[in-house]
């Protein structure tokens, strides 16, 4: 039981890093639906500085550049030049397959070198480690998911205490009222979506360099929209985020392990769970109607100032 | 003004998504083009470098382009899906190119390729892992891949201690339902008490939900695994939990070679080869073929090191009977898993009854649809 929930954990890191990349962008006032293909340029970035400098960081920083840069032709089609920003996500998810596959060409099937590997192996904390049930399953993991366990943290904080966080969020209740208040509306989108971009590629890193370290087709397949659906289902709180990203990452796996053990369940119904889980936290919480549980108010509307 | 140049970024993104995929791109080199006598365009479901599948079939296609030095030319267009539209627009695009020789290699190009055979009769339309054809320029190919199979669970039923071998497959239907019975039926002749447990992924290439998979198996106990899905995630698992793991479609030992044993694998070159000399010389004529190890259209990639060499010796031993003709994978008796006699004594299933199985046997432990 504990192996299947620390595989559950690893399984739903990934999904974690997007999930707080795209709850950022969303709490900005911009829907991104790129994550797929920040994920996917996150993804080969990562294994390609790997691959040519043999040094973990660095490869870490690509991933997170890559996505980052992604997420700002984004933030330039929609902030800036104000293009409708479904169609200009779809189309950077369209772009980030395309531009993985392409780079990815001259190295697939080629494992990540030994040096990076080593860096993302198994590393207990003291003591943490050595509490029941809880200890192997958060504690007995790979540095990078510490590193979710800590963004988490930072994130929650950062939006609920800090001066900046809270005027993130009035950027995306209501920018043109942020923007009579004197805050830089634009300064605030992008740099919360340029910033949720790199925690996409940084989630495609996970499956290139750590779940498995050899380059392949499509590593992602398909995590990038279990993200999106997955910030709805966290009502865009990040400690939600968390729990969602686990379950989700468990349910991913679980038909596997039913399989084993020999009891039957189509796998089509295991893989719809996700998306039927999210439906049903939407019509609870329209039904509930509350407001702390809806999502930012100016949720993909563009902001002109001259409309104000 | 602003509009026009967000309408302008947004289509160069478009654009530049969609230069990557279906380009056609003649790769024979300089030296030969021209003076080629043949062209013969390919149509891939994935790009030719996926380390498996497609990068499979295209080897075949680079040995073959090799062996007729310079006097076939080749046309190759990636990534087309299995539309009509897509299909269509490749096939015809080739052949405006020159191409008298299109070759489809995914399943579902099927229905279109033998309605463009119907249309385009100067055309020679090969299909692969089909069942249609017609008297004229139609022909399908495929692999007895049962027989390396068998030699794969030959050396996974040797090497498991624990008797538990994991297999991780794409989709229950019955071109790995032959695989799975094939692998338990190797297995079972050397150790009748190896059991071989199978999950289904539900994709061909997913290299995470595969690596969960195995790790699904490894926790059950299994110390072996197999697969017949496109991606190393399984090799990695079993590396990773000190397991075993037989690969597929190409030799893959660098990806795990602390886990990596053999692979069933394909050559697809020898059936190329052939069928181009075959139509060059005029003789050619629309058939269905077996490609059997014999042929050299299927086989095992070389054991690793990691196999004994008593493992190794039962291996060659199988390989010789199979090559010689003298043992076919399926003879009777053989049980399903739920105990009813499926071949009786004294038979033995021939190509139609080995692609209508709908079951699996006795030792494997899946489901079948």
């Amino acid at each position: 039981m504990t192996a299947f929930l620390a595989a559950a954990v690893v399984a739903g890191t990934p999904l974690l890093f997007a999930t707080l990349g795209e709850l950022i962008t969303e709490k900005a006032g911009n829907l991104n639906l790129g994550v797929e293909g920040m994920m996917l340029m996150g993804a080969v970035m990562g294994f390609a500085v790997g691959l040519w400098t043999g040094n973990p960081y660095l490869a870490l920083l690509g991933a997170m550049g890559a996505g980052a840069s992604g997420a700002a032709i984004y933030a330039i089609l929609t902030v800036s030049l104000r293009a409708n920003q479904v169609v200009t996500g779809l189309t950077l998810t369209i772009f980030g397959i395309g531009f993985a596959s392409f780079v990815g060409k001259s190295f697939m099937g080629v494992p990540a070198s030994a040096s990076v590997k080593s860096v993302f192996a198994t590393l207990e904390i003291p003591l943490l480690s050595k509490i029941s049930i809880i200890g192997p399953v958060f504690f007995r993991q790979d540095i990078l998911i510490y590193f979710g366990y800590l963004i988490t943290i930072c994130a929650s904080v950062y939006l609920w205490k800090t001066k900046n966080g809270l005027n993130l969020k009035a950027v995306g209740e209501n920018a043109a009222a942020a923007d009579a208040s004197g805050i830089n509306v634009n300064l605030y989108k992008y740099v919360h979506i340029i910033l949720g971009g790199a925690l996409c590629g940084l989630g495609g890193a996970y499956m290139s360099l750590v779940t498995v370290p050899v380059w392949q087709e499509n590593v992602v397949a398909g995590r990038g929209w279990i993200a999106v659906a997955l910030v709805i289902f966290a009502s865009w709180k990040p400690s939600r985020a968390l729990i969602g990203a686990f379950l989700f990452g468990g349910l991913n796996i679980l038909g596997y392990r039913l399989q084993s053990m020999g009891i039957h369940v189509s796998q089509y119904i295991v893989d719809m769970v996700p998306y039927l889980a999210t439906i049903l936290i939407v019509i609870i919480s329209t039904r509930k109607n509350r407001k702390e549980d809806m999502g930012p108010a100016d949720l993909s509307n563009p902001y002109f100032r001259e409309d104000r | 003004m602003k509009k026009l140049l967000a309408l302008l970024l947004v289509l160069a993104l478009v654009m530049s998504s969609l230069a990557g995929c279906g380009k056609a791109d003649d790769s024979t080199g300089p030296d030969a083009s021209g003076d080629a006598e043949l062209t013969v365009g390919f149509i891939y479901i994935g790009p030719k470098t996926d380390g498996g599948f497609s990068e499979a079939q295209d080897r075949g296609r680079q040995a073959m382009v090799d062996h007729f030095d310079g006097r076939v030319k080749t046309l190759e267009m990636e990534n087309v899906p299995e539309e009509k539209q897509a299909v269509e627009s490749a096939a015809i695009n080739m052949i405006d190119q020159g191409a008298s020789v299109i070759i489809g290699t995914s399943y579902g190009y099927m229905d279109t390729l033998e309605a463009l055979a119907d249309q385009y009769e100067d055309v020679i339309f090969l299909h692969f892992s089909g069942n249609k054809m017609n008297d004229t320029n139609f022909g399908n190919y495929f692999g007895a891949m049962e027989e390396p199979r068998y030699l794969a669970g030959i050396v996974a039923g040797m090497m498991t201690e624990t008797n538990k071998i994991g297999y991780v497959a794409a989709f229950p239907y019955t071109e790995l339902l032959i695989g799975i019975n094939a692998f338990t039926l190797g297995a079972k002749s050397v150790n009748p008490d190896a059991e071989v447990l199978v999950v289904y992924t539900n994709a061909w290439v997913d290299a995470a939900n595969e690596k969960a998979a195995a790790e699904a198996l490894l926790a059950k106990g299994c110390d072996v695994l197999e697969q017949h899905c496109d991606t190393t995630g399984p090799q990695i698992a079993a590396e990773a939990a000190g397991a075993y793991a037989i690969g597929y479609n190409m030799d893959s030992r660098e990806a795990a070679p602390g886990a990596f044993l053999t692979a069933p694998i394909w050559h697809h070159e020898a059936f190329y080869i052939e069928t181009v000399q075959n139509i060059l010389d005029g003789t050619w004529e629309p058939e269905s073929y077996y490609g059997t190890m014999a042929d050299g259209y299927v086989g095992l990639a070389e054991m690793s090191d990691l196999v004994p060499d008593e493992v190794k010796d039962a291996v060659s031993e199988a390989e010789a009977k199979i090559m010689a003709g003298e043992f076919p994978i399926f003879v009777g008796p053989i049980k399903d898993n739920q105990g009813n006699i499926v071949v009786p004594e004294g038979t033995t299933l021939d190509r139609a009854g080995i692609w209508s199985m709908n079951y699996l046997v006795e030792g494997a432990k899946g489901a079948i649809e």
